[in-house]
């Protein structure tokens, strides 16, 4: 049902500070507005996603109504560490969305570092 | 001492019986509301411009607050309030001894009037986001910034909504 796309740099070397673009597929129904037949859409918007690297959080958002459907979320982080990007968002229906993601972060000297 | 009792168990049933009746009416008024609930939102009554003290007021109480380092960048004209998009620059070395913990967006119209909390720490290397929010109508838009040491930053930006993401039961 739920699902979401990551945007990372391709190539992420020691040290840089990188920016992650993440857009979240779910419907933020705010519980203000109706349906064709009036019926009022009940509230079902994501409680709270996070963001852990090898286990650690670094990222946390906890939006409310007011964050627009599909939600787009751009953040940064500091590369020190290789391992596993694992981002777990709750919704009010209980609903637990994941996405899994490597990171790799390269050795800092083992080339020119890229231009962006 | 006959009729004395019997005029207690009299009062005793009458007493009873009154009971009765209100709760079952209780019970016919409750349901009512509940219906009447089911058809109006609650919420958008309340969609009034609120006041700086009291949009700022939950997040910070005897900690300073000063308006500088943070820039929130928003359209001046939003077409369209169900999608606004909201970045968001904070001067901050993000070091373990002076960083960011907290970002509060808070708006001024919104029924609720928190749009985001976001969490970040010296691993963020840099302060910088960005979101898309909803907005009901023209006002301004708080974004509100803790930094490590307790005290909070923010910048303060207006924007212009032609179509509001809330539709009023009107």
């Amino acid at each position: 049902m739920s699902s979401a796309r990551l945007q990372i740099p391709p190539r992420i070397l020691q040290g840089d500070v990188f920016k992650v673009r993440l857009l979240v597929n779910h419907p933020m129904d705010s519980g203000f507005l109706r349906d064709i037949d009036g019926v009022i859409i009940q509230r079902n918007v994501i409680r709270h996603l996070v963001c852990t690297l090898n286990g650690r959080e670094v990222f946390r958002v906890e939006p409310t109504t007011g964050v627009a459907a599909n939600p787009l979320f751009e953040f940064y982080l500091r590369a020190t560490e290789s391992g596993d990007m694992l981002f777990r968002w709750v919704d009010d229906k209980a609903y637990i969305g994941e996405l899994r993601h490597t990171l790799v972060v390269e050795a800092a000297n083992a080339s020119k570092p890229a231009s962006n | 001492m006959r009729s004395r009792l019997f005029s207690r168990r009299q009062s005793i049933l009458a007493i009873f019986q009154t009971t009765l009746a209100a709760s079952v009416g209780g019970f016919w008024l409750g349901s009512a509301k509940a219906q009447v609930d089911k058809l109006t939102i609650t919420g958008l009554s309340e969609a009034r411009l609120r006041t700086f003290e009291e949009m700022v007021r939950p997040y910070v109480q005897s900690q300073e607050l000063k308006k500088e380092r943070v820039t929130l960048s928003l359209p001046m004209l939003a077409d369209n309030g169900h999608m606004v998009p909201l970045s968001l620059k904070i001067d901050s070395p993000m070091t373990e001894a002076s960083h960011i913990t907290h970002v509060y967006l808070i708006s001024q119209r919104n029924p609720v009037p928190l749009m985001a909390k976001f969490v970040m720490g010296p691993w963020s290397g840099r302060a910088d986001l960005s979101t898309r929010v909803r907005l009901s109508g023209n006002q301004n838009v708080i974004a509100l910034a803790r930094l490590s040491d307790g005290n909070f930053i923010y910048d303060l930006q207006e924007v212009v909504v032609t179509e509001a993401a809330c539709v009023d039961n009107g």
